[in-house]
């Protein structure tokens, strides 16, 4: 089948298939590869009655952009009438009234939205293990974790159950993922995409973004999502840029922190690799600068400190009063809350709601929210130095390949350690792309991770471009 | 003989919460708007919905710079929001957007009068942007409380007083001044009772000439402007009676209960909540540039006490007249429509103030509902100047016409019904002789003393006139021919 919109798209403008034939076909897949656990729930009817419209639409040449783009979202992303739970209990049988802006926009730009995609609990882990609903398969090893949180959006590209996915990006929940299944994974600039209808989990840090098998349809697919929005008071005003136009001849300047290049941490062979890789990049006409960035230290816990703190106040509204699961136990509203939400929340996202409403307690905000957001400052001030001299900064995407299904679970530490790389781009607010390059001996994929400057997507992709078709 | 009370002295600072009359709520299109049918105007944000979020209501900006600049207080040029976080059923995100280090507004001053008529300043601390939640209702349904979001999210200031208020009648009197204003901002409609203006009172007291701070109680739930004064009456005797008997004050929330007029303990110290603030990430810091200000200034309307000192010093009223004047904007407004007309300010103020009032009140209506041009009633000042009618003529026959509707010119009405008054001295002499010759043995006894008697002989002329003598000239020609 097809891998990549473009030809799929020619395809359905000449009449060869139909997006009728199209979502058949993925509605088989996704029903053959049930056992990956990548889908919460499949829209079947919806998304067969939506082809049906689109076929027409082709036939009478008036189809949108997407016309007949297979997508699957996130579970934390709203669309009107549909069930959204963030892969949490809490939210058991919850629908949304209202779509997403992105939702919209794809909608507009008549794509078909099949069913909504397995995650860590409110976005909140790196390996899919944190959903309510049991985590999904990584399809290449199946007793490997597809990454997280957005793993479900990672699988269902990787496994071939549509064309391309949204998920979104707190802290590398769509690069590792990308990473760990082989596909390319792009956490947009902050801001660069509306933020209504993404249930949030630390609001100065989330991003929605686009999964895909290659550079192209994730440039076309930000083409349609990106943009102002009224709905979102911290979406950009600034244009966006036509991210398919391509520039793959520009030599560029890459950065690359010498903090790193001791290897330490980092799987030898990812490590080898992206040595190997910046040579290549060098040979190619690039020019590779080496810079010193002694933060890395501080990003995990000022990542972590920020993050909770915002998702304390953020997941405040699921309180059994409003909507969503109601303690059955409950007799008044103090055991509403307190039972709805200890029932309802799994282990990880109360160990962050805990540890967020410290940070934020009277006599500890100083020691550590206030300090972390002065860390985060020093950041993003050190960070543009850097971007002024180098165009984009590059890293692996993860220190390691996916890992076993259940090996770090029950260690959080070594498993907020797998976002050593990811958190920076989000802290920061800059874009980053992981780009499936490396292949481990033991059979899985990683990534490498290009971070550019504010609003430098369309670098990004040009760059992303010019690496793949080397490949 | 002195009581012990007399010893101690109050400290008193208000927070005052005004809900802002804006079109739609601060931080969505939803509706404010008092008394609709609960849960209609929520849309998603109102109700917290997963993935919602918040707008900027530039309205409620303006209007929270209106009452800073009423205040002379200083514009926040930088500000940024903050998050409140607290568990309650009304409050469906779990936190409320406010403003916590950067309030939109500092400093700044209100002018009252203090027990003695004396002009003081209440110094304000800040005045901030805050949402409101939304209402519970424990009355409507025996076994559940019910939940009102309509309210949820409606704009509000939160107007933090220094605590230089010293007794209950200069937090009354503040409270009044404050009401004043925001309904002459036309920020919100001050109505205590239906909650758009609210009221919590910290109060402490002291030994008078003491320098330190008692321990404060913040009282809450006073649901009028008498009442929190009762509130603050009872909360300094509270206090002073604990501390005669040598116990201590705890700091704590305390609520009003109107049915006794006393205050009773919500919740102590200990069970405070943290709030644990923190800035917005929802919203952008937002820049309120010196231009902007410029700009509201020029739209604002006068103020009441600008508009007191132009009427007690450049048009020399009363203090009461004034006062009465500028009770409200609609009839300072009204007043100066007048004065556009007529130089006669004394007489203007007279006519508003006395008998266009008594009208509004026999007919129950207000000043907005008074269909009367205030350039008619410039007229009829200006008729009676001229000495073409009299006062009670004015007052009494043409008023009650016009006010009733009467399309024609006072002129006319006074023309038409013959009420022009004649000062023509012959007319008035055979006036003046007739009414005399009806009482020949008053006459007799006006002339042996009986001097009050001028007034039945008065009377007797306006009578046999019809209302039209001029009454200075009728009373000069009696004097003429009696004395």
């Amino acid at each position: 089948m097809y891998t990549s919109f473009n030809r799929l798209s020619d395809d359905l403008k000449s009449g060869k298939i139909t997006a009728i034939d199209v979502v058949k076909h993925y509605l088989k897949e996704i029903e053959k590869k049930k056992h990956l656990n990548a889908f919460l729930e499949v829209f079947t009817d919806d998304a067969l009655a939506q082809a049906a419209v689109i076929d027409k639409k082709i036939n009478e040449g008036s189809a949108g952009k997407l016309a007949g783009m297979v997508i699957g979202i996130k579970d934390n992303i709203c669309y009107k009438g549909h069930k959204v739970s963030g892969a949490s209990k809490i939210l058991e049988g919850f629908e949304s009234l209202y779509h997403a802006t992105v939702v919209d926009r794809l909608l507009k730009e008549d794509a078909i939205i099949i069913g909504r995609l397995n995650c860590d609990e409110f976005a909140m882990g790196g390996s899919n293990e944190n959903s309510a609903y049991g985590n999904a398969l990584n399809p290449i090893q199946e007793d490997k974790v597809p990454g997280g949180s957005s793993g479900g959006s990672a699988v269902a590209v990787t496994a071939g159950l549509c064309i391309a996915t949204l998920g979104s990006d707190t802290g590398g929940s769509i690069r590792q993922p990308a990473s760990f299944c082989g596909n390319v994974g792009l956490k947009p600039t902050y801001g660069r995409v509306s933020r209504w209808g993404l249930l949030a989990y630390a609001s100065s840090f989330d991003q929605i973004g686009p999964f895909a098998n290659s550079v192209e349809d994730i440039a076309l697919l930000m083409e349609v999502i990106a943009g102002k929005d009224d709905k979102d008071n911290t979406a950009s005003h600034q244009a966006i840029e036509q991210y398919t136009q391509f520039d793959t001849t520009k030599k560029y300047k890459i950065g690359v922190p010498k903090d790193l290049l001791s290897g330490e941490g980092i799987d030898k062979e990812v490590f080898s690799f992206y040595t190997s890789f910046i040579d290549d990049l060098k040979s190619k006409g690039h020019e590779v600068e080496e810079f010193s960035f002694p933060y890395f230290d501080y990003m995990v816990p000022t990542y972590y400190i920020l993050t909770t703190a915002e998702a304390s106040s953020n997941l405040a509204r699921y309180d059994g009063a409003h909507y969503g699961y109601r303690s059955p136990n409950a007799t008044d509203i103090e055991s509403t809350y307190v039972l709805s939400r200890s029932e309802g929340f799994g282990e990880e996202v109360k160990r962050r709601i805990m540890l967020g409403t410290y940070v934020l307690s009277a006599g500890y905000y100083d020691a550590y929210y206030s300090k972390a957001q002065k860390v985060r400052r020093v950041l993003k001030e050190k960070t543009e130095e850097v971007l002024q001299k180098v165009d984009f900064i590059l890293t692996p995407t993860t220190p390691t390949t996916a890992f076993k299904i259940g090996e770090n679970i029950s260690d959080p530490v070594s498993m907020y350690l797998q976002d050593i790389f990811t958190v920076y781009a989000n802290l920061v607010g800059c874009p980053a792309i992981s780009l499936p390059l490396g292949n481990h001996s033991n059979g899985l994929p990683f990534g490498m991770q290009i971070m550019g400057k504010h609003f430098a997507e369309k670098e990004i992709l040009s760059f992303s471009k010019s690496l793949d078709n080397a490949s | 003989m002195s009581s012990i009370y007399d010893k101690y002295e109050a400290v008193i600072g208000l927070e005052v919460h005004a809900q802002l009359q804006t079109k739609s709520k601060a931080y969505s299109s939803d509706k404010n708007e008092y008394g609709a049918t609960p849960n209609t105007n929520v849309s998603v944000v109102s109700l917290g919905h997963p993935g919602t979020l918040p707008m900027m209501n530039k309205e409620s900006i303006r209007f929270a710079v209106k009452m800073g600049l009423a205040c002379k207080s200083d514009i926040t040029e930088d500000m940024i929001f903050a998050r409140k976080n607290y568990f309650y059923a009304d409050l469906p995100k779990g936190y409320q957007i406010t403003q916590d280090k950067t309030p939109i507004c500092t400093g700044g001053s209100v002018e009252i009068k203090d027990e003695n008529g004396e002009v003081k300043h209440i110094n304000i601390t800040r005045i901030h942007l805050e949402e409101d939640a939304g209402k519970s209702i424990h009355d409507l349904d025996p076994y559940n409380t019910l939940i009102d979001l309509n309210r949820a999210g409606v704009p509000l200031i939160e107007i933090v007083s220094e605590p230089d208020i010293k007794s209950s009648q200069e937090a009354y009197n503040y409270l009044q001044e404050i009401r004043k204003l925001v309904r002459y901002l036309d920020i919100c409609d001050g109505n205590m009772e239906e909650g758009s203006l609210r009221c919590d009172a910290n109060v402490s007291v002291r030994l008078k000439g003491s320098n330190e701070l008692g321990q404060r109680t913040e009282t809450k739930n006073m649901n009028s402007m008498r009442n929190v004064q009762k509130a603050i009456e009872y909360e300094i005797k509270r206090q002073i009676d604990l501390i005669e008997a040598g116990e201590q004050i705890h700091m704590e929330t305390r609520t009003f209960d109107v049915a006794t007029g006393t205050t009773k303990s919500m919740r102590s110290k200990e069970q405070a909540h943290d709030y644990r603030y923190f800035p917005e990430p929802d919203l952008q810091p937002l820049k309120v540039s010196q231009e902007y200000v410029g700009k509201v200034k020029e739209q604002m309307p006068p103020l009441p006490k600008e508009l007191f000192e132009k009427y007690t010093s450049s048009l020399s009223l009363s203090d009461y007249d004034a006062n009465v004047l500028t009770e409200t904007k609609e009839i300072a407004l009204y007043f100066e429509e007048v004065i556009k007309s007529t130089e006669n300010y004394k007489a203007a103020a007279n006519w508003v103030t006395v008998n266009i009032k008594s009208f509004l009140n026999e007919q129950a209506i207000e000043i907005d509902d008074f269909s009367v041009n205030p350039k008619t009633i410039a007229e009829i000042i200006d008729l009676i100047d001229e000495n073409k009618i009299s006062n009670s003529v004015a007052s009494q026959k043409i008023f009650p016409l016009i006010a009733k509707g009467s399309d024609q010119s006072p002129i006319k009405i006074a023309e038409e019904n013959n009420w022009i008054q004649n000062s023509d001295s012959d007319a008035i002499t055979t006036y003046v002789e007739q009414a005399l010759s009806k009482f020949p043995d008053k006459v007799e006894e006006y002339k042996s003393g009986k001097k009050g008697l001028l007034g039945l002989f008065m009377g007797e002329v306006m009578k046999i006139s019809g209302g039209k003598a001029d009454p200075k000239a009728a009373s000069a020609k009696l004097r003429e021919i009696l004395d």
